[in-house]
């Protein structure tokens, strides 16, 4: 029988061999589900490992789709860090691309580049709008921000369906609902000629480096994480969790406001019900797979990214099930979730004969 | 007056699902235990249930199937956090987002099934009532089942002594342990039978309700189910009536839009979740109210011998 | 939570362990013409492809390959396309790419591999499929229900609004409480244009009747869908159409004991009772001319709309409960379409308002069909967030 006996501290050679045993389980099953799937595995692996960095093109893609994780992954670590459960970062993200465009439409063709500043600017604006929402109501109201975030949602996504049926429909676009392409002044700028990289991976590496220096140096990130190990301790030292309700909530509001505006008015330049893409929820498991710490979630967010491309390049290439993507994620998660109480714990063996094996 | 008997029906269609997870995930919060991952319980038993119905031609078969497939990634669930004490909130959430994805992976070839329209189902006699037969008599014998639960349950917790125990162990598993109940095995078992009314409800949707499958087809119901829990404060009777709003609110705006009323038609698609947003706020305005029906462990780690 | 410098410790590994990754990239990094796609590359791939005689094809579905419905529709008329010339033409199809940005990088992917015609069958892969085009000069693209062209980039389309017309006839004939319902996708012109076209039809033989709509805001979604034939049949329709893709709205009208109409496929097995008729769509007609054009150099940009003339567009399976002057009715109106002789949009026609948007005797050109945004006399409910 296996025992679980709990260690009189955290084992530092666990907390970093945890992930790396969890991604271990990961690529494990995923062989085993090639296999039984009748496909190579080494060609999956090569799909979701190798494909998606293999050239400056590849990176570029990569890029693109691990900057939204990334960002609203550093806002949500220090949402679960303080135990407020924002999982409505989707419906934050929304209403950033909605705030985003609301500034992008009033461009004209003479309007400034620098007009993407206030474009950014709204997009996060809107998305700490509808968190700070979740958090009035959770302040006032004592309702759960667990579910009230979780129905804006979907309350955003009529939003959205509403704007580009109506308002913001295209004139001249024969009543599709979509917004006008944006003009080029509004989009954000490309990093190279001809690279489909933008300056989004700039304001992401800034975002990891300023969360850093915010959770780890300041006297504010300190407060938000003793708060959510110890509330009764916090509350003693007087550090409110209200506070840390508000901060939480609008910060990661915020980050995915911003996440959506760069993804509206970047690789996809218009505003359609089809660019909220589930990013608020994968940067959910980003923030916990990267140990709700900056640098942790940059590998997460690539690595999700990998999954995701991988997933895709499975199907067209493979003929493997897109799904698969999402298998891989829960599962990623889920095994961390289960090494990582070899941190706090460790495993006993008891023999037949009531003899004790430990394990290290 | 014949419009409104059969609103009320599909309304009662439409939260018999709502009821049966809600059910379900009363057991386990009242022990203490908050499952997040109802959503991809949900979404998994959706698909063993509609493979098994496939299989077997019978839609009975294919409930059963659901329900199996619901308690056993629960049990998954409550080992993991009852046992290895992992983070209750993150390990749900886990179960959500991998149950969407496992679920939307094994689904893949049965896109094309169907498992064929049954017959009308109802009372018989009884459905020929004027108004209220066609209201409340039509219904798939689910629907009556999970009338009966709610009853069944609202004895066990409030006129039983295990169910008196097991409230104890969500009030206070320590006192509980001192008293010499396993906790953790109870947690289990609550947990695994919790999870076998969610994971019925998930195949009632892809068995009964729309005989296809189709990937997230539960489309949110597992979340909504959660928050019918808090609006219930945990009482089986309550979250029967707020699944039957709920359901009623989402078959109203569809009549509404049939009328043509002039009003936004993504506004009357929101309001079911607005209405959920406004009935968590006024039952949770109350700190006091809701700490006295909240099982007090609720979502914490419990570390027997401390 | 693991403290601070424990967490440090084991970030350091974690990133060692994908530097393993990055020398990979390091090693394999091309030079640069393929970092930026420019027009030089694809052209020696679509040059290999013709020089061995096969000509790649590829397609991008929104839906699942089993929706039984439109994606359905696609793949059948793929696998029949290509069987009309054996050995000159290899395809290949990527299901459920989303209409968003990741279907850039899917399009991007298939140029990549070596397809040099390409056919993306939704309108949400018009902006992405531009993108694209622009890159790769040497491919052809063909992207369905859009409306944006360009020198290698045209459009191709279905009429489906006669399907809807000929459903409409039927509908008008059978249905004893004068109210149909239809289950609505998504308020694009070509939707609206089919609940109309339905609803011409079916005031064509019984010119009370009236159509109530309820909207999914999806093209696929069986239990919302249910929801909504529900909802209709509950307001005391008894016919219900659809515009969505799967054949949850026949099956709850087979289950109450109504009548419905299969929608882009033949989806009588789902519903052998209620089922009056299937509206269907045939792909393979324009497959094989668009294949014929690339494989004999004939290719060039033009808006394709097919309908019952070219054989695209049909009404089938229609139920033995249909009256026989219904079925000749129908017939006529084939033979009508096909030679020209009858339009569905002639006037006089009013909309919602009492407007007169036809006069009498006059046609509706292709620019007002294309950009529809009413409902006529007749339609119940108003327009989603209309302007």
């Amino acid at each position: 029988m296996l025992e679980l006996e709990a260690r009189p501290e955290p084992s530092r050679a666990w907390a970093v061999l945890s992930p790396l045993l969890a991604l271990g389980l990961t690529v494990g099953v995923g062989v085993l589900l090639f296999v039984a799937l009748g496909k190579d595995p080494l060609r999956g692996l090569e799909m979701f490992f190798y494909e998606p960095v293999k050239n400056a093109r590849a990176l570029a893609e990569l890029s693109i789709k691990a900057g939204p994780l990334l960002l609203i992954g550093l806002g949500l670590s220090v949402c679960f860090r303080s135990n407020v459960w924002n999982i409505g970062a989707e419906g934050q993200f929304i209403l950033g691309t909605i705030g985003a465009t609301g500034v992008a439409l009033q461009a004209g063709p003479s309007t400034s580049g620098w007009i993407i500043v206030p474009v950014l600017l709204a997009g996060t604006g809107a998305g700490m709008l509808w968190a700070g929402l979740t958090a009035l109501l959770r302040d006032r109201f004592n309702a759960s921000e667990i579910l009230v975030s979780l129905m804006l949602v979907y309350v955003a996504e009529q939003l959205l369906s509403f704007l580009v049926h109506g308002p913001w429909k295209d004139p001249d676009g024969y009543n599709f609902p979509q917004t006008i392409t944006f003009l080029a002044q509004t989009r954000v700028p490309r990093l190279l000629e001809g690279s489909r990289a933008n300056w989004s991976v700039v304001i992401a590496l800034f975002s990891v480096a300023a969360f850093w220096l915010f959770m780890y140096r300041t006297h504010a990130g300190y407060k938000l994480e003793v708060g959510g190990l110890a509330p009764r301790a916090a509350r003693y030292a007087g550090f409110s969790s209200r506070a840390a309700l508000w901060t939480t909530l609008l910060l990661s509001g915020g980050m995915a406001g911003l996440a959506g505006a760069l993804e509206v008015a970047g690789p996809v330049g218009q505003l359609t019900t089809h660019v909220p893409l589930g990013y608020g929820f994968a940067a959910i498991i980003v923030a916990f797979v990267g140990r709700l710490d900056p640098i942790g979630v940059t590998f997460s967010s690539v690595l999700m990214s990998m999954f995701y491309i991988g997933g895709e390049l499975s199907q067209s290439r493979l003929g493997l099930p897109k799904s698969i993507t999402g298998v891989f994620q829960g599962l990623l998660l889920f095994s961390l979730l289960s090494c990582d109480t070899l941190i706090n714990n460790r495993v006993r063996f008891r023999g037949l004969r009531g003899a004790r094996v430990e394990a290290p | 007056m014949n419009e409104l008997a059969l609103l009320i029906a599909s309304a009662i269609a439409s939260g018999t699902p709502l009821a049966l997870a809600a059910l379900g995930l009363i057991i386990n919060e009242r022990a203490g235990v908050i499952n997040l991952g109802a959503e991809g319980l949900m979404l998994v038993a959706a698909i063993a249930g509609f493979a098994s119905a496939v299989a077997t031609h019978s839609s009975a078969v294919g409930l059963l199937a659901g329900a199996a497939a619901g308690a056993v990634l629960a049990g998954l669930l409550g080992g993991l956090v009852i046992w290895l004490n992992t983070n209750q909130y993150a390990s749900g959430l886990a179960v959500s987002l991998f149950g969407a994805g496992f679920s939307a992976f094994v689904g893949i070839g049965y896109t094309q099934e169907n498992l064929g329209a049954h017959a009308q189902a109802g009372v018989p006699g009884l459905c020929r009532l004027p108004f209220v037969g066609p209201a409340l008599f039509t219904q798939h014998p689910l629907a009556y089942v999970a009338i009966l639960l709610a009853v069944l349950q609202s004895w066990f917790f409030f006129r039983s002594k295990p169910g008196l125990v097991l409230r104890a162990i969500g009030e206070s598993p320590e006192a509980a342990q001192a008293l010499g109940y396993s906790v953790r095995w109870l947690r289990l078992l609550a947990v695994v039978a919790g999870g076998s009314l969610v994971g019925l409800a998930g195949a009632y949707v892809s068995v009964v309700a729309t005989p296809l499958w189709v990937e997230g087809m539960i489309a949110g119901k597992g979340w909504i189910a959660l928050a019918l829990t808090t609006f219930a404060t945990w009482r089986p009777a309550r979250a029967l009536w707020g699944a039957y709003l709920f359901g009623g609110v989402t078959m109203l705006q569809l009549h509404l839009q049939g009328q043509g009323v002039s009003v936004p038609i993504e506004l009357l698609s929101a309001l079911p979740y607005l209405s959920t947003i406004l009935v968590l706020v006024l039952i949770s305005r109350n700190p006091r109210w809701i700490a006295a029906n909240m099982p007090a462990s609720l979502g914490k780690p419990f570390y027997p011998g401390t | 939570m693991p403290i601070s410098n424990a967490r440090h410790r084991r970030l350091f590994v974690h990133g060692l362990s994908l530097l393993p990754l990055l020398g990979w990239c390091g090693c394999n990094k091309k030079p640069a013409p393929e970092a930026a796609p420019s027009a030089a590359a694809p052209a020696p791939a679509s040059e290999a492809a013709k020089a061995d005689g096969t000509l790649k094809v590829a397609f991008a579905y929104v839906g699942p390959v089993g929706d039984a419905g439109w994606t359905f529709a696609h793949d059948k008329a793929r696998k029949e396309a290509e069987a009309a010339f054996p050995g000159k033409v290899k395809t290949s199809f990527v299901e459920n790419v989303p209409e968003a940005a990741d279907a850039e990088r899917v399009i991007r992917d298939m140029v990549e591999q070596g397809n040099t015609l390409i056919f993306g069958t939704t309108f949400g892969y018009m902006e992405p499929m531009l993108k694209v085009a622009a890159d790769s000069k040497g491919v052809k693209f063909e992207h369905a229900t859009g409306y944006k062209t360009a020198g290698n980039l045209r459009t191709y389309d279905s009429r489906t609004f006669e399907g809807a017309y000929l459903a409409g006839v039927v509908a008008g004939s059978m249905t004893k409480t004068k109210v149909l319902g239809v289950v609505a996708s998504i308020p694009i012109p070509e939707v609206i244009r089919n609940i109309d076209s339905f609803t011409l039809g079916a005031q064509s033989m019984n010119p009370s009747v009236k159509t109530k709509v309820v909207w999914v805001n999806k093209w696929f979604d069986p239990p919302k869908e249910t929801e909504a034939a529900q909802a209709l049949l509950d307001q005391g329709a008894d016919v219900l159409m659809q515009n969505t893709d799967s054949s949850a709205v026949l099956q709850t009208a087979e289950k109450a004991g109504k009548m419905a109409f299969g929608w882009d496929s033949d989806m009588s097995k789902f519903g052998p009772h209620a089922h009056l008729a299937s509206a269907v769509i045939n792909w393979a007609p324009y497959y094989k001319k668009a294949i014929k054009d690339a494989l004999d150099g004939s290719w060039k940009v033009e808006q394709t709309w097919w309908g019952v003339k070219e054989g695209a567009i049909d009404l089938v399976n229609i139920a033995d409960s249909v009256p026989a002057a219904t079925k000749a009715k129908i017939d006529e109106i084939k033979k009508g379409l096909s030679d020209g002789s009858f339009s569905i949009w002639k006037g006089p026609i009013k909309d919602q308002t009492g407007k007169e948007v036809l006069k009498a005797g006059e046609v509706g050109e292709t620019k007002m069909l294309l950009g529809i945004n009413f409902y006529v006399k007749g339609v119940e409910g108003q327009l989603p967030a209309s302007k």
